[in-house]
């Protein structure tokens, strides 16, 4: 609104509905009310789990710290920014939003939630009460990087992973996600398929991070070149893959 | 709104920021408004004694019915708040334009970390701006007032 993007002839604000800020861990599902901040997930007491890699991590990463003291992980969801950074974690985390409307509650997959930039599947008279994103298992870790110019900056490029093992240590799930790589954030699908049924390997990374890097669409700017940010998150999600592996426990 | 304890209630547009509320409606001038992007941190206040915001990010709409603390707000019958007497001791402040921004982060950020690293008091302050220091004597100034908590 500050920079006139938007004009919204009517403007409400839900901070007053103290109701919707909660972040709960139950049946397998952590969820996270509408107004739940960002500082809200940082702080939280049991962030510190590797199993919470990837969450842990972008926590870290939103804008700045004072931003996170009144930014929503709900709201960034629904901003919906090609280079935002709960968007993409969503992806990795096979996350879904809750979306309330007078018909009742429906609830979404993070993937066709997110329609186009700025845009989600949230419609007139609908308001998005909560996300909701699987709790990791004792053999999930993951892991969000980002690079960006200065604190508080759109990310140049961003990588959020997930892996799941199982007792062998051969992946089992693999979540691989990129911010600031098109429209939207984006799953890669072909390095998820890549990882899945594999046991880790240096040359199996690399293949993830070479099909993150063709995946990527990213637009050229002042931040880099189309070159640059498309190698950037090939880099990235080599990187990540390997921080996860090492929070798991697991030497390459 | 009541505004380091004392209640203020005006009319105001749904558009006007806090930061200007605070400053123009209130006459409370201590908090700054630097870059009015969000950026610099320079508006920093305190909501509920809870959370620090960037004062200029937020309508006055918004804070209805809250309780706000400025910098104006930190001093108590003429004794400084231990994170002025700190930023006082250590020099933490040249021009002095950033300086209320970092102090209200720096009271919301003592209250969850109560004795702060160097590393965490540099991350803690990456939204709040200063042009003049190169940041060495606000970081101390921050440790000291966590210590003389």
């Amino acid at each position: 609104m500050r920079f006139r993007l938007a004009r919204p002839s009517v403007l409400v604000d839900i901070g007053a509905i103290t109701g919707l800020r909660y972040l709960t861990r139950d049946n397998g599902t952590l969820t996270i009310g509408a107004m739940a901040r960002d500082s809200d997930v940082e702080r939280a007491p049991w962030i510190g789990e590797p199993r919470w890699g990837l969450v842990s991590d972008v926590s870290r990463v939103v804008a700045d710290p004072i931003v996170r003291q009144s930014g929503t992980i709900v709201g960034s969801l629904c901003h919906n920014d090609p280079a935002g950074d709960w968007t993409a974690v969503a992806l990795a985390a096979r996350a879904s939003v809750v979306v309330r409307g007078t018909a009742g509650d429906r609830t979404v997959p993070i993937d066709e939630f997110l329609v186009d930039s700025f845009t989600t599947s949230v419609a007139e008279g609908e308001l998005a009460i909560e996300a909701r994103i699987p709790v990791p298992g004792d053999r999930t870790s993951g892991a969000y990087l980002k690079i960006e110019r200065k604190v508080g900056d759109f990310a140049t490029a961003a990588a959020g992973v997930q892996l799941t093992l199982d007792e062998r240590g051969t992946i089992r799930q693999a979540g691989v996600a990129l911010s600031a790589a098109g429209a939207t954030a984006l799953r890669v699908a072909e390095a998820e398929r890549v990882l899945v049924g594999q046991t880790p390997t240096a040359d199996l990374l690399r293949a993830a991070g070479a099909a993150a890097a063709t995946a990527s669409q990213p637009q050229g700017d002042l931040r880099g070149s189309v070159e640059f940010k498309k190698h950037l998150a090939g880099v990235l999600v080599e990187r990540g893959l390997r921080t996860t592996l090492e929070r798991l426990g697991v030497q390459l | 709104m009541q505004i380091n304890g004392t209640l203020y209630e005006r009319d105001v547009e749904p558009r006007i920021l806090l930061a200007h509320f605070i400053r123009e409606s209130c006459g409370l001038t201590g908090t700054h408004v630097g870059c009015d992007t969000s950026s610099c941190g320079c508006c920093v206040v305190v909501l509920d004694d809870e959370r620090a915001v960037k004062s200029c990010t937020m309508f006055a709409a918004q804070a209805d019915g809250h309780s706000v603390t400025t910098v104006e707000g930190l001093e108590q019958g003429g004794t400084l708040h231990p994170i002025q007497q700190a930023f006082w001791d250590c020099h933490g402040l040249q021009c002095g334009f950033c300086t209320p921004g970092m102090m209200m982060s720096t009271y919301v950020l003592l209250k969850h970390k109560p004795h702060p690293t160097e590393s965490e008091i540099r991350e803690e302050l990456a939204g709040n701006l200063c042009r003049c220091t190169g940041y060495q004597n606000i970081v101390k100034a921050v440790q000291q007032a966590g210590e003389s908590r």
